[in-house]
């Protein structure tokens, strides 16, 4: 009984991670059709930057804030230095684009940073809740993971469909010609839509790398599982994104409790290929896939 | 030149085969053997960009999963050399292993055949992470984390002698295996070359130029799709196959998810499409972390810090390449070539 | 006329390629090896994880070697020879470790290669440094493939306590002092783990009742510490690397799982655990060296927690001279006690040492080696075992108390006996060992 709620509440958590990540996918896809393969490397960069205020004794939270804001500062400038020229231009060339900034992340962030394992703190305490003689495996940090994707989330909302600046950010993605023609600057909403996601992701990137170990490479499983999260809840939708992203997160949480964690990535392979082949647009597909 | 160019396109990838042949005996035999070792890795990158260089270029399908097909054939291989005093010969393991590739590409690429764009490279960078896992799992048979040693056989005596009647060098293992390697190379992009000019090749082409006009002129899109992994699957399974000889050891690690990208930049560098950039690419992957680790000493870092330097190079000429010449090296080749001619 | 060309070209290809070439084959005999020595060097090199997830601790053993290497070539060297030691990085990656053989062997051109690490990562190389007949010497690991085997594998030496023996040792006093324990085994999924459980399941068969075991690549061991639980368990014994002692406490923590900790002694560094663990959490865990209060271990070298111990004393000493940035930690005590032996091994070999000289002079005198470890090694024509024993520890506030005497054993069904004579070897006075060449 215990094991099947540790599962469940690590799934829990994860999956809140997971989420955050696929919204990142998704707030980019929406925008400018290209999906940010790179985005795991820009969260592992920001993470890196806020272990190193951490490290040289500054505190936590303002690590935390530095890293969402070099997130955002990252993401901006990505957007219109390297992918602007690619936007609605081949498919191939973008996702090629963003494999080579994968690449170029990744070993910046060696060369810069060292490839060594390095502990990451996390606040909240990392012990279990005491429940009468029994402990759960929620830990405060858990707790803020799951409100910290949540509050992004209504931010993400109220952004979008409650201010002028999100509906002409919702209009560029809608429809770039008649949204130029009505006066809005596109070229800047879309760079607030890459940095915006970009916060997001590295506001993920904190919370995996929170408790645990931190090195280059500790961001490339999930790229794949935030993909397959996206797809889970159809790349157009941002619900469908943190929906995907809580299932993605318990159902691998069950594989890897009662199965095996090595098959976990085979897992995630499984849905994903269920998903593309029965449901191409996802759970919540607004969209439907073109068909030949 | 322009005869040569006028024969008949198998006659003249197989007089440019002849001559590959005797470049690489020269070569060969005239280096030492830590550069012999390069070499034997220049060949499986190779045939394995080649073949990821016919699926992107011609018939566009984005795979970034090939490094798991690689270790596929690498496992394979593996399997097949476990016994010390194994009957089969190597090249026959080597077939078998690339036939047993052939099988799941043709399984990934039926799934992979309706797939587009962002939605086909997410499906194989799920592969490309979850291969590796299944050895993990199955740790008894397929070797865990540690992987399965690979113990090449010992060289038949024949050959040993004729090597040595025909250049006065005896036949180390290094070097057994850089020529097994580059044979491989030579047979493989003439079959390619050929596939690529023949009808396949063009139908492949038409795929991915325009999949309405091509279903309207009666092409199955899904047959030719599968038929273009199945054929690049299969040069990743004989490259994972040599990779395994070469490295002795089939592990999970030796096919992480930088080994697909990678090869994806390589093919990126030398042109899409073009079996030359294949070669590119190759000699790139294999000769340049090398050259670039020693200046990286040079400049005061630490080994470990200059070896990623390789890495950062790729990367950026890939953003570099697609943002300013989506051809390529070999395909600005060819520009600059037909712009001298033109003027 | 213009068909012969091809031909004619076919003709002249054959020609210059053969043209190279030679008549019959003679054979000859070599006379000894001596690739990468000179009249005044001597060349070694090995493979280390400086970066990844063994890199805590294990990257600093190299520094070790490179101290005591130095302080060596400072009197001279060894019958003339100063040592030089290549380090390479494989990021605890067996393919990795591959290349950089390669490199090694054929590019650099060592004359052996020493200390090198890791039971996955070295176990991707063992066969090729002995068909290529170079010295495999003190790999940097318990397993027993290094020691166990000299017929398939006669220029490989282990030098630490196999796994097999430090498991029986483990699994012989938990039996003694913790019967009724209800035991559960925390393995890293390869040779590693399974040396070690098979020493223990030779004492402990009836008591274990779960066995978690972990993939180096995957730092996720919540399954693990989970499954652990489930079963009850009360002592966890560990052939883990120091990372995930690291992680198994922290995962404890979280799912309040607090069993009593036996940790082998390649993870169990207090110091290093107590610093990875320090930095994880700002609240929770504020003393980190203090959450391996209580948790047993083993050892068989005197380590920095016992600063009067004459080789303590010694690698201070060396390390103050010639060691790089940082302070001496067990690992480049480590580091410098390998070296040392293999500066007894190259005076062993004589002056004109060869490849195949180091390897019999080993065989023929190691066994009477003194050095720092408490028991002695095991080195013949039959063995290439390293160091017979260890001594069982518990840590209390980062300092190991001995709980045993040395306990030595050997393979299968060897007794254990109490023996500590080697642990009163002391070191020379100008800390160089003065082996006399092997006859």
């Amino acid at each position: 009984m215990q094991q099947l709620l540790t599962t469940v509440l690590t799934g829990l958590t994860l999956g809140m991670v997971y989420a955050a990540f696929a919204l990142a996918l998704v707030l980019i896809w929406r925008a400018t059709r290209i999906v940010n393969f790179a985005q795991a490397p820009m969260a592992m960069l920001t993470t890196y930057v806020a272990l190193v205020l951490i490290d040289a004794g500054y505190s936590y939270w303002l690590g935390f804030a530095v890293a969402l804001l070099s997130g955002l500062v990252l993401g901006a400038l990505v957007e219109r230095f390297v992918v602007r020229p690619v936007e609605g231009k081949s498919e191939i060339n973008a996702v090629i684009l963003t494999l080579g900034l994968f690449i170029v992340f990744h070993a910046l962030a060696a060369l810069v940073f060292g490839s060594r394992f390095r502990s990451f703190p996390a606040p909240f305490g990392l012990r279990g809740f005491q429940v009468g003689d029994t402990t759960i495996a929620l830990t405060g940090f858990g707790v803020f993971t799951i409100l910290a994707v949540a509050a992004v989330m209504v931010g993400l909302v109220l952004l979008f469909r409650g201010t002028d600046l999100g509906l002409r950010m919702r209009a560029s993605a809608f429809n770039q010609e008649v949204s130029r023609l009505l006066g809005v600057k596109v070229g800047r909403m879309l760079t607030l839509g890459w940095a915006l996601a970009a916060l997001v992701g590295s506001l993920s990137g904190l919370l995996i790398a929170g408790g645990g170990l931190v090195h280059p490479s500790y961001m490339d499983g999930v790229v794949v599982y935030g993909f397959v999260a996206a797809v889970l809840g159809g790349l157009d939708s941002p619900v469908g994104a943190v929906i995907g992203g809580v299932l993605l997160g318990l159902s691998l949480s069950i594989v890897s409790g009662y199965v095996g964690s090595e098959l976990v990535p085979l897992a995630a392979l499984v849905i994903l290929m269920a998903v593309l082949l029965l449901r191409p647009g996802g759970l919540f597909a607004s969209v439907r896939e073109r068909r030949v | 030149m322009s005869r040569f160019l006028a024969m008949p396109t198998t006659r003249r990838h197989l007089l440019l085969a002849l001559g590959a042949l005797v470049v690489v005996v020269l070569v060969l035999e005239n280096t030492s053997q830590f550069r012999n070792a390069q070499f034997a890795a220049m060949a499986y990158y190779a045939i394995a960009a080649g073949g990821l260089t016919i699926l992107t270029g011609l018939n566009g399908q984005l795979s970034l999963g090939h490094g798991a097909l690689m270790a596929v054939g690498a496992y394979t291989t593996a399997l097949l050399l476990q016994e010390p005093d194994s009957a089969l010969p190597l090249v026959l393991v080597l077939v078998l292993a690339t036939v047993v590739t052939l099988v799941v590409g043709a399984l990934v690429g039926v799934a992979a055949a309706r797939l587009h764009g962002p939605y086909l490279a997410g499906a194989t960078l799920a592969l490309a992470v979850a291969i590796p896992g299944i050895p993990l799992y199955f740790s008894e048979t397929l070797g865990g984390d540690q992987g399965l040693r690979v113990r090449m056989p010992d060289i038949p005596v024949w050959l040993d002698d004729a090597v040595y009647f025909v250049t006065g060098q005896g036949l180390t293992p290094t070097r057994f295996l850089a020529y097994l390697g580059w044979l491989g190379v030579i047979v493989v992009f003439v079959l390619l070359a050929n596939l690529a000019r023949s009808r396949v090749g063009r139908t492949w082409q038409a795929v991915r130029d325009d999949e309405v006009a091509a279903e309207l002129a009666g092409i199955d899109l899904g047959r030719a799709r599968v038929l273009a992994f199945v054929v690049s699957s299969g040069c990743a399974g004989l490259a994972g196959g040599l990779l395994a000889l070469s490295t002795r050891l089939a592990a999970p690690s030796g096919f992480a998810l930088t080994l697909s990208l990678l090869l994806l930049s390589a093919v990126v560098l030398g042109g899409l499409g073009s079996l030359t950039g294949a070669l590119v690419g190759a000699a790139l992957l294999a000769f340049l972390p090398q050259v670039v680790t020693g200046f990286g000493a040079d400049l005061g870092l630490t080994d470990v810090q200059a070896a990623e330097i390789a890495p950062l190079i790729y990367g950026l000429v890939t953003v570099l390449v697609v943002l300013l010449a989506p051809a390529g090296l070999a395909g600005g080749l060819r520009k600059l070539i037909h712009w001298r001619r033109g003027t | 006329m213009k068909r012969w060309i091809p031909g004619t070209a076919l003709l002249v290809a054959i020609s210059v390629t053969a043209a190279c070439g030679a008549g019959g084959r003679e054979e000859d005999e070599p006379a000894g090896s001596t690739v990468g020595i000179t009249e005044t060097s001597i060349k070694i090199g090995g493979h280390f994880p400086l970066t990844g997830v063994a890199a805590p601790g294990y990257s600093e053993i190299p520094s070790g070697h490179k101290a005591y290497y130095d302080y060596v070539n400072a009197q001279g060297g060894i019958n003339g020879r100063k040592i030089e030691f290549l380090v390479k990085d494989d990021a605890y990656n067996p393919t990795n470790t591959s290349q950089v053989t390669n490199e090694l062997v054929l590019n650099d051109e060592i004359f052996a290669m020493v200390g090198g690490l890791g039971t996955p990562t070295h176990g991707a190389v063992v066969d090729y440094l002995n068909d290529a007949k170079v010295p495999d010497l003190f790999v940097s690991s318990g397993s027993l493939q290094w020691g166990d085997f000299p017929k398939e594998k006669p220029f490989t030496f282990g030098w630490q306590p196999d796994y097999e023996i430090e498991g029986k040792i483990i699994g012989d006093w938990v039996k003694d002092n913790m019967p009724d324990a209800k035991v559960g085994l925390f393995l890293q999924d390869d040779d590693f783990g399974r040396d070690g459980e098979k020493g223990v399941r030779r004492y402990l068969e009836d008591q274990i009742v779960a066995v978690a075991k972990y993939s180096p690549g995957n730092t996720d061991v919540a399954p693990q510490m989970a499954q652990l639980q489930a079963a009850g368990v009360d002592l966890v014994l560990g052939f883990n690397v120091p990372s995930y002692t690291a992680l198994s406490q922290l995962v404890s923590l979280r799912i309040g799982f607090k069993p009593k900790w036996f940790y082998s002694n390649v993870g169990s560094d207090p110091a290093l655990v107590g610093s990875l663990l320090a930095r994880f959490s700002e609240g929770a865990v504020t003393d980190g060296a203090s959450m391996l209060d209580g948790v047993m271990t083993t050892e068989y070298l005197p380590g920095v927690d016992a600063p009067d111990d004459p080789w303590t004393r010694l690698w201070q000493k060396v390390w103050d001279e010639h060691g790089a940035d940082g302070e001496l930690t067990n690992y480049r005590v480590y580091g410098m006690s390998q070296a040392y032996t293999f500066v007894q091994a190259l005076q062993a070999a004589g002056e004109n040492p060869t490849r195949e000289s180091i390897v019999a002079a080993i065989e023929k005198s190691g066994a009477s080696f003194e050095g720092p470890g408490l028991a002695p090694f095991r080195y013949t024509k039959d063995s290439h075992l390293g160091i017979s024993g260890l001594s069982v520890l518990e840590i209390q506030k980062g300092v190991g108390k001995a709980l045993t005497p040395v306990l030595v054993t050997d393979l299968g069904d060897a007794p254990i006996e109490e023996d500590d004579s080697a642990a009163r070897d002391a070191p020379p006075e100008n800390g160089l060992p003065n082996v006399k060449p092997a006859q």
